[in-house]
């Protein structure tokens, strides 16, 4: 350490002409940063493999089996050939959506189960918190890039199927179609970020890296496996077995069950995109015959689709900012030690 | 002191039952290397964590350039560099942009942090490792770059947590010359925490020792040396080429001589304590009774005697002691 390097401290300005840090473009600084080290790490690029692999397996399916379902003239959907690429199949295969339930939490919990806790862990988070940068920015920047990751893979997806289609069938994209599958884009969207911030709050609540990818990956399989279980035994017992008569009633208990369902964020997700890509779906309950009496099986308006998936929309967002709520209130009175 | 960079006022910190730091008062001025002394767990990297705004005090103040860091975390943390003892570096980035990523944090545009980063790491001694990962960095490597990375953003004051920890014999001589050329030449506020007494021994204007949460002493060295050490303040070791006999004929007279209050003789050594520094005196003393004199060795306590000292009777430790003892005896006698 030679003396007159010393020199490099000082050139320049004097140590107090400091420019005013301002804590916006920190915020940036960190997204940019986490964008960085999502996309040089093998576990962006394994989940990357993942989803284009099903979402191309879906695409084949479909594309070899749209001749047969477009010509199919008792579907009132049979028009919107974009539409029936991501939700048709030929049963060998489940359709992208649906698999796109189960991948969605996969992406979300993989990008944010240690977004805290490895920081902390490798005794850097106690160096980024020594920096003027607000606590709520670091893991609102964590959130945020993993989201604009997420969001520009989907993109990229459904713009490249689109693109696929124009070629193979030549057929144009109806504006609406464009509509609703971007509406579905931006619900998956909304659907990881749930998951991500489930995540990132438990890898605010758990030092440890491994214990908290457990409790996100709990949490998805119960309520992916265990929540149906649970609601049919309760439910069953529930419902008293002898004395129901009326119409009114089954139909009722079938309300209240859906609705019990709906507690689980992969049943909301799944109600919204059927009704997104499937035009003709008029209501995600039990309807009865009176309701359906005089009702033409045609599809939808895309805004009345919308309003039929408004709340399954509004619950998802509500979900993943009680998440993140719950993760600032943790994390802004913490002490940080390395 | 009407202006100190740093002013705790009464801080403490408890952890439920446990006071971690207990009414903590200090003062630092500008320019000045404070070295924070203690064992293990005495509260010092609270007591750090406390002025940097990442914990919360149970009560009092804490202010650093004059501002509160419990309620204005962001604008002491952008005069404050800190280095934590433990320091971790993003491992799937160089060192060079690590350092870069911590410049921009405060606010630099991309250019100026990149050539303040390399200047730093030339300043450090890492100049060569710059395009190298943080990964295959060593300790005390990692160390450097600490240094370089609270330097990135020109703070007034700078904070070290064992700073020393894990780097070699060599490379702890250079740092702390660094250092200490650095709050010298730039005005730079520096607080040290340590428990390897001798390296602060070397750079640190004043130190505090502190210990259970509570501040023991402060003050610079000398201070505290005469502070502990008033009953026995000087010691003079006189070597002579022919040993002596125990009961020398000389010893009577020697004692004789004013201030002196003992000696002791081990063949060819005499250590004799005095009240005052009576070496010339001694020896002449020796000189005129034609002894050869082969050395002269006045014994002065520094910091290790010091801590020594305090933490002899320090409470904690007997009963830590008493502890282990009856786990001792419950050991010995399950048989």
């Amino acid at each position: 350490m030679p003396m007159k390097s010393l020199a490099a401290f000082s050139k320049g300005t004097s140590i107090k002409s400091e420019p005013a840090a301002n804590p916006t473009t920190a915020f940036w600084v960190v997204v940019d940063k986490e964008v960085t080290d999502h996309i040089r790490s093998w576990r962006l690029i394994l989940l990357l493999a993942l989803l284009a692999l099903t979402f191309f397996g879906a695409l084949y399916v479909s594309l070899s089996n749209i001749r047969s379902i477009v010509s199919n003239a008792q579907d009132p959907d049979n028009t919107f050939l974009y539409l029936k690429l991501l939700t048709s199949t030929d049963g060998t295969m489940p359709p992208f959506h649906v698999f796109l339930n189960f991948l969605g939490p996969l992406l979300g919990i993989a990008l944010g189960f240690d977004a805290i806790n490895s920081e902390q862990n490798n005794g850097t988070l106690i160096r980024l918190m020594a920096q003027p940068v607000y606590r709520d920015n670091l893991i609102l920047a964590k959130f945020v890039s993993a989201l604009i990751l997420v969001g520009t893979l989907f993109f990229t997806l459904v713009l490249l199927m689109i693109g696929a289609g124009l070629c193979i069938t030549g057929v144009l994209i109806e504006p609406v179609e464009v509509l609703r599958i971007f509406t579905f884009t931006v619900l998956a969207v909304v659907y990881v970020g749930f998951w991500l911030s489930l995540s990132i709050l438990f890898s605010i609540a758990f030092k440890q890296t491994a214990t908290s990818a457990l409790a996100a990956i709990g949490v998805w399989l119960f309520f992916t496996v265990f929540y149906q279980i649970v609601v049919n035994l309760v439910m069953a017992a529930f419902i008293p077995r002898h004395t129901i008569h009326t119409e009114a009633d089954v139909v009722g208990y079938n309300e209240m069950m859906l609705n019990v369902l709906r507690l689980a964020p992969s049943q909301l997700f799944s109600d919204a995109t059927t009704t997104l890509l499937m035009p003709s779906v008029r209501s995600l309950g039990p309807m009865t015959m009176e309701q359906m009496a005089g009702a033409i099986p045609s599809p939808l308006p895309f805004m009345e689709s919308l309003m039929v998936v408004w709340p399954q929309l509004s619950g998802l967002l509500a979900a993943t900012f009680l998440c993140f709520a719950y993760s600032y209130y943790l994390f802004m009175r913490r002490e940080i030690r390395s | 002191m009407e202006n100190p960079v740093i002013d705790l006022k009464g801080l403490t910190k408890c952890y439920g039952s446990l006071k971690a730091v207990d009414e903590l008062n200090l003062k630092i001025e500008k320019g000045e290397i404070f070295g924070l002394l203690g064992p293990n767990g005495a509260g010092k990297t609270t007591t750090i964590l406390m002025m940097l705004g990442l914990t919360e005090p149970t009560s009092g103040k804490a202010l650093v350039c004059g501002i509160d860091a419990t309620t204005n975390p962001i604008l002491v943390k952008r005069k404050v560099g800190y280095m934590p003892d433990s320091i971790g570096f993003y491992e799937s980035m160089t060192a060079l942009e690590n350092l870069v990523y911590t410049g921009k944090l405060n606010g630099l545009p991309e250019k100026e942090a990149n050539r303040r980063a390399l200047d730093l790491m030339d300043l450090v001694g890492l100049g060569d490792s710059a395009r190298k990962r943080a990964s295959v960095f060593s300790r005390g490597m990692k160390q450097r770059l600490g240094l370089a990375e609270v330097l990135i953003k020109r703070p007034e004051v700078i904070i070290l947590d064992e700073p020393t920890l894990g780097i070699d014999p060599a490379g702890v001589k250079e740092f702390l010359s660094l250092i200490h050329q650095l709050s010298r030449e730039q005005g730079l506020t520096v607080l040290l925490s340590s428990h390897h007494l001798h390296q602060v021994q070397m750079v640190c204007d004043r130190v505090g020792i502190f210990a259970a949460g509570k501040m023991q002493m402060e003050g610079n060295i000398h201070k505290l040396s005469q502070t502990l050490f008033a009953e026995d303040s000087y010691s003079v070791g006189i070597t002579v080429r022919e040993p002596l006999p125990a009961s020398w004929e000389h010893s009577d007279e020697l004692r004789n001589i004013p201030d002196v209050q003992g000696l002791r003789i081990t063949e060819n050594l005499v250590q004799i304590a005095c009240a005052s520094d009576v070496t010339p005196d001694i020896v002449r003393f020796f000189v005129a009774k034609g002894l050869d004199v082969m050395g002269v060795h006045k014994r002065e306590f520094g910091l290790d005697e010091i801590y020594q000292k305090y933490f002899d009777n320090n409470l904690i430790e007997n009963n830590a002691h008493e502890k282990s003892r009856s786990i001792f005896k419950r050991y010995v006698n399950k048989k």
